[in-house]
């Protein structure tokens, strides 16, 4: 059966393709946010995951409100990148893995998430540059194939934090049942908080999003107390993107003991938003 | 009776849900179009038919016109596709900040680099 080697949650923020575009990693405002990464790139050199399934939202690429999939799992053989309306040069194509898509798949609508299913998928900033920052050099060629499943946090009602644990449980259960000796990686993208909307914009919890990283390791399933609109309080209207944190550290299992912190990051500000990292291996 | 649900009120937000939804459907819908450039070098050739092909009401047309985050929200605007608006016009999410809560630029920075410390 295939094994899950780890997880690993990230924001995913647009002017940071802008900033590898312009090759800025080096600069005084982005280098608190680029050197939280080689830690994790070294452990990714180390652990050769095959396969990436990565729990991230769409901003109005791939979706418009014409159909809005409250989760989405993506069964394309590759997927391509495109400009989301700024320009931002676009990264190469991911290659897809159809016989994990439709594992997960089958897993997931049998334990009654009924998902919408994408056989041609376009995939935005925050698929592709948490790729990016995890594979600096992957050039033309990623090493890795990548599944895409996609959570809605466009239009409201959102699924709740408890649902989005629970969908990630069951993401970790259908991996490790898929019939493969593949080495599956989760990553989770999103958050941490901030708000670009309103007169409450620029809005940044610090204070939060610290227990919020810290509930991870001892006691995952802490955020799941809250509701969708209480979340949105203390994080902003786009820090609800903690969802996909919640999603994919559930992946790994339920309890503490299930995952061991490898390696964190915490940067206020990268644009309007509070930049964190954190890296989890599995201890199953 | 159904559980009602728990809802938050929260200063300076709105939630995109239902209603704003339906109230900004072609507002959003000419936002998203701004994916290809080619749809945005059409609006800035002609701003005026552009809003109309997609039928923008009067409110989600002044509101274009006036570049005004807050009235494009109230007009039902959702910010993902707000932003695509916004990189036709050269903003980044520092200026639709600052403009929304009515700081310079400079301030609204400042205030970012203040929830760090």
């Amino acid at each position: 059966m295939a094994k899950i080697v780890g997880s690993i949650l990230t924001s995913h923020v647009p002017a940071i393709g802008r900033a590898i575009a312009g090759g800025l990693q080096g600069d005084p405002y982005w280098k608190p946010l680029f050197d939280g990464y080689p830690p994790v790139q070294k452990w990714l050199q180390e652990v050769k995951p095959d396969v990436v399934v990565i729990l991230y939202n769409d901003h109005g690429l791939n979706f418009f409100l014409d159909k809005m999939p409250t989760f989405a799992v993506g069964a394309a053989p590759s997927y391509q990148n495109a400009d989301e309306g700024w320009g931002i040069p676009t990264l190469p194509a991911f290659p897809g893995d159809q016989d994990l898509s439709w594992h997960l798949i089958e897993e997931l609508v049998e334990k009654e998430f009924d998902v919408t299913t994408c056989q041609e998928m376009l995939v935005d900033h925050a698929y592709t540059l948490p790729m990016k920052l995890l594979w600096p050099n992957a050039g033309d060629s990623w090493p890795v194939r990548t599944v895409p499943v996609c959570i809605n946090t466009v239009q409201h009602p959102l699924p709740s934090a408890k649902r989005c644990f629970k969908l990630g449980q069951a993401v970790g259960e259908a991996i490790r049942s898929w019939d493969s000796d593949a080495r599956v990686l989760v990553l989770g993208t999103g958050g941490l908080s901030h708000q670009l909307d309103g007169e409450r914009a620029g809005f940044i919890n610090k204070e939060f999003d610290l227990a919020f990283m810290d509930s991870l390791v001892k006691d995952p399933a802490w955020a799941t107390q809250y509701s969708v609109d209480e979340l949105i309080e203390k994080t902003g209207t786009q820090g609800i993107e903690l969802l996909m944190w919640v999603a994919a550290r559930a992946a790994l299992g339920t309890d503490a003991g299930s995952a061991r912190l490898l390696h964190s990051n915490y940067h206020i500000p990268i644009s309007n938003t509070a930049a964190g990292l954190m890296l989890f291996d599995s201890q199953d | 009776m159904a559980e009602t649900k728990k809802r938050v009120s929260i200063p300076g937000t709105t939630l995109f849900d239902g209603e704003a939804a339906r109230k900004g459907y072609a507002l959003n819908q000419m936002c998203y179009s701004f994916n290809s450039a080619d749809n945005r070098a059409a609006f800035v050739q002609d701003e005026a038919a552009y809003c109309r092909k997609f039928g923008l009401n009067a409110e989600q047309r002044a509101a274009v016109e006036a570049r005004n985050v807050l009235a494009l929200i109230a007009a039902g605007g959702n910010v993902y596709y707000l932003a695509k608006f916004a990189g036709i016009l050269g903003l980044d999410v520092q200026d639709l900040g600052a403009q929304q809560t009515g700081m310079t630029k400079e301030a609204f920075k400042a205030k970012l680099i203040e929830a760090g410390r």
